[in-house]
This record gives structure tokens, C-alpha cells and sequence, in this order.
């Protein structure tokens, strides 16, 4: 069972500021501990960035959940940008097309419960995180 | 676009991090306090981030950035304030932030400024002291 999604366009860096406040307020009002919000925010950051630095921008979409046993938050990054060709480099730490640290993909996937990725080459690229409570 | 003030304090230069910054914000800092630190000659940077509820990888390769250019123009930097929920998701994030300096606030991090260049000056003295005692020497032998 989820609730109605609040999406949020990813086009410049103040898009970025803002899917972290949209999951902030989200992750306090599902009661998430103090150490999972801030994990949560920071890999909403994280794939925020990339939706925009890599995916060329896209849309973030946060739901809070429940599965009837815990409450959670899921968000979904979607682009339709280039689209990961290799995904077994793309999470490697330390990997980075971009200039960055190559920590994005890898770090976030640590930070989330659940962690799910689309893509295809020429096609974009839509993943799904999820952080349930304890 | 807003900014991040760097304030001057005796030798060191304070920032304290109020913001949630967009990326160019962090990038318009790193400038900041690189044109400061010359314009002033200050020794030290303190970076008070006590009132961020998260660092992600931009942020963290911002601040590690920043250390290293202030040491290439002769400057100390500490970051001050983490809190532990922070350095939690840091460090599982992947980002350990080696090279970087850290007080557990504003004050503690004043303090090690002040020992190490203290520290350093000593170590410049008797770096003068030997080669004084020493020359002489080496032109007799």
C-alpha cells in the first residue's frame, strides 16, 4: 500500500536542494530514526546528482509506504539519458565517468534497503531505493 | 545565488555552514576561501558544519578539496562540528575523508590551529638554530 507520490523535476542544482528537503520531510513523517534519515537523504542526494549530472535531468518521485508490518519511504530517479552501459563497473567505488569520486551509485546502494535499477543504453536510466523503518 | 560568509578571527578564517548549498554554492565557497586566505595571510580555516543534517560525496570532496588548497598557500584547515549521524553515513557512504582535520567544534578546533602553528614556529626556530651551529662547522672540517 503507498500514498500518492510527490514528484519533484530534476533540471538544475537547486532541484537537487530540493528532492533533499522533499525526502527530509517525508523520512521525518514516517518516523524513521535520526541516523536512517540522514542516510536516506544523503543517497536521495547522491542519485539526484546523478539523475542530473549523468541522465542530463529527469524527475525524482518520494512515496511514503507500508507493507502493513513497517512503514518506509520509496523514491524513484528516472532519466532518459545515455543509460549505464556496464553496470558491474558502474558500481565499483571509485568508478566515475564524471569527474566525480565515483561513490554515487556505489555509496547509495549501501545506504538503502532496497535498491533497484532499470536501464538500457539510448534509453535512460529509472532506479528505486527504499529505507524502511527499524 | 546565495553565499557562504567567511569571517576573520585573529589568524584564522571562520565558516560556519548554515546553508543546505546547491553545488555552486560549495564551489563559490572553495573560491572564497582561496582568495581570502591570500588576501589576508590568515593561517588557519575553520569549517563549522554543525548545522548540516547531511555531507554527501560533493560535499565531502568540497571540503577535502579545500584543505588541500589552503595547505598549497600555507594554510591549516579543520572541519569542526560533524555530527554522529553524519560521520556514520560518511563513512558507510564510502567517504572517510582522509586528509582532512577534524575538532568536534568551533573552539577545540581554534585550539589546534593555534598548538600546531605554534608547533610549526618552534620547529622553525630550531631549524634556524642548527643551521647557525652547524655551518660554521662544515667550513672548518
Amino acid at each position: 500500500m503507498s500514498e500518492q507520490g510527490q514528484r519533484i523535476e530534476v533540471v538544475t542544482d537547486q532541484d537537487v536542494v530540493r528532492v533533499r528537503q522533499l525526502v527530509r520531510t517525508l523520512a521525518v513523517a514516517v518516523k524513521l530514526s535520526l541516523v536512517d534519515q540522514t542516510k536516506i537523504v544523503t543517497a536521495a542526494s547522491e542519485l539526484a546528482r546523478n539523475t542530473l549530472v549523468y541522465g542530463g535531468g529527469g524527475w525524482v518521485e518520494a512515496t511514503s509506504v507500508d507493507n502493513g508490518r513497517r512503514k518506509g519511504i520509496r523514491i524513484v530517479f528516472a532519466d532518459q539519458g545515455p543509460g549505464i552501459a556496464d553496470l558491474d563497473l558502474a558500481f565499483t567505488d571509485g568508478y566515475t565517468t564524471g569527474g566525480g569520486l565515483g561513490l554515487g551509485l556505489s555509496g547509495a546502494r549501501r545506504l538503502v534497503d532496497e535498491f533497484d535499477i532499470v536501464t538500457a543504453v539510448g534509453e535512460g536510466t529509472t532506479i528505486t531505493v527504499t529505507k524502511w523503518c527499524r | 545565488m546565495e553565499r557562504v560568509p567567511v569571517l576573520k578571527i585573529g589568524d584564522i578564517l571562520l565558516v560556519s555552514i548554515q546553508i543546505d548549498m546547491e553545488d555552486q554554492v560549495a564551489l563559490q565557497l572553495q573560491e572564497d576561501l582561496a582568495d581570502r586566505i591570500v588576501a589576508t595571510g590568515c593561517h588557519g580555516v575553520v569549517i563549522d558544519i554543525s548545522a548540516l543534517d547531511i555531507v554527501d560525496s560533493f560535499v565531502g570532496r568540497t571540503l577535502a578539496t579545500i584543505a588541500a588548497i589552503s595547505k598549497v598557500l600555507d594554510a591549516d584547515t579543520v572541519v569542526v562540528g560533524m555530527r554522529p549521524a553524519v560521520a556514520i553515513t560518511l563513512v558507510e557512504l564510502g567517504l572517510s575523508l582522509p586528509g582532512i582535520r577534524t575538532a568536534l567544534n568551533v573552539e577545540l578546533g581554534m585550539e589546534l590551529l593555534a598548538r600546531e602553528r605554534a608547533d610549526y614556529d618552534d620547529e622553525e626556530e630550531d631549524a634556524d638554530g642548527e643551521d647557525g651551529a652547524e655551518t660554521p662547522a662544515v667550513f672548518t672540517s
